[in-house]
């Protein structure tokens, strides 16, 4: 089989340090997003495991997939969960959750656990939509707006373009950063188009990194005009798995004229960190 | 909450905004809008710990709200839109 140059390599974490079995709630977070789906396992508030996969097509396997994927190392069992929320696209398909809260809260929610109480823009740029929010200290949602109708700025688009250039996913964002100067950006945001575009790019002589750069900063100028619609307010953290390509966080940095915080954890599993925080505060609340 | 539905494409951006701390859950723009585009929930789905109930605009309705909100868009003679118009607690804004 050829190549796959799109595949984005699955990871799983967990704490050594947490002796879980002393804690007092354990708690699962679930997102069965449209590309990837990460499970998250907290005890009090503490991150204890994660694990991260790709979604096929079947929502519920997805979402157990990635819960396996998080137990395995921390010896956790269904059994010891006291309450599992879901989020994403497959939320409401999470066969061992109690719970379905939309992604938008839960983004908020995670970003506040990873990048601290100060952050209060959060542009999630996920496989196939993107949202702008805007949260409190609480990791409360204030504003939001989502743009799931267009995949322009999102990790599918990436995808797309790591197949059609031969570049590994993991490579893009450096890659795209060694032009001498900054292309023009492809005039058409839309995948489909931009991706012809492209290949009109690749035959006129374009090398691959200014494709790339090019691709990249009209993605980054396509997010920069969703966030504008809110408002950018200090702190600013990226979320979902684009953040991880430093040639769309840094155009995008650029154009805005702020830096985003600088992650510690996955950016991915913000959506399933944000469940399982609302799973605590749930389980609390029924008295579990 | 300002909850902004809708989308961004090629041909412009088209929101329309709920402000959930006004909005009582009266009811009163999914009965005037000739387009069924809003309903009520019980709960927010964006804010977990709200509990009093909450207009929304369907999801199915998200993605083509330029089109469902065009006849009533008010152009030339028009009056104002009914649904901003019906809610009392002025919570529903359009950006287009």
């Amino acid at each position: 089989m050829a190549e796959e140059f799109w595949r984005w390599t699955e990871s799983r974490w967990t704490d050594p340090a947490i002796d879980w079995k002393a804690g007092k709630i354990v708690t699962g977070g679930v997102d069965v997003g449209s590309v990837s789906s990460q499970a998250v396992i907290m005890v009090d508030g503490q991150l204890l495991a994660y694990g991260n996969t790709r979604t096929g097509s079947d929502s519920p396997n997805s979402a157990m997939n990635a819960m396996n994927m998080a137990m395995e190392d921390a010896k956790v069992t269904y059994d010891d969960l006291q309450y599992t929320v879901g989020t994403g696209y497959g939320r409401v398909n999470v066969p061992f959750g109690q719970r379905a809260i939309t992604e938008i809260a839960c983004h908020a929610r995670g970003a506040n656990f990873m990048y601290g109480p100060s952050v209060r823009t959060v542009l999630d740029m996920g496989g196939q939509d993107c949202k702008a929010i805007h949260c409190d200290a609480q990791g409360k949602v204030t504003n939001f707006l989502m743009n799931d109708k267009c995949a322009a700025g999102t990790g599918r688009g990436m995808e797309v373009f790591a197949d059609l250039l031969n570049v590994s996913i993991n490579d893009m964002g450096e890659l795209s950063l060694q032009v001498a100067e900054e292309p023009p950006p492809v005039s058409s945001t839309c995948v489909v188009f931009a991706k012809s575009e492209a290949s009109g790019l690749l035959r006129a002589g374009w090398p691959k990194e200014k494709v790339l750069a090019a691709y990249s900063s009209a993605m980054a100028h396509r997010v920069v005009s969703l966030l504008e619609r809110i408002g950018v307010e200090k702190e600013f953290a990226i979320t979902g798995g684009i953040a991880k390509n430093i040639g769309v966080v840094s155009r995008i940095e650029k154009e805005l004229g702020i830096k985003a915080l600088k992650p510690t954890i996955d950016t991915q599993i913000a959506g399933a960190l944000g469940a399982a925080l609302f799973a605590q505060a749930l389980a609390k609340k029924s008295g579990k | 909450m300002l909850a902004n539905y809708g989308y961004q494409d090629g041909s412009g951006d088209y929101f329309i905004t709920i402000d959930t701390d006004k909005c009582t859950g009266c009811g009163d723009c999914v009965t005037t809008c000739p387009a069924q585009v809003f309903e009520i929930l019980t709960e927010d789905p964006h804010d977990p710990f709200r509990e009093e109930p909450v207009a929304v605009v369907k999801s199915s309705e998200k993605k083509k709200i330029k089109y469902s909100c065009g006849p009533c868009k008010p152009v030339g003679e028009r009056p104002p839109s009914p649904c901003v118009v019906s809610c009392r607690a002025g919570a529903i804004s359009h950006n287009w």
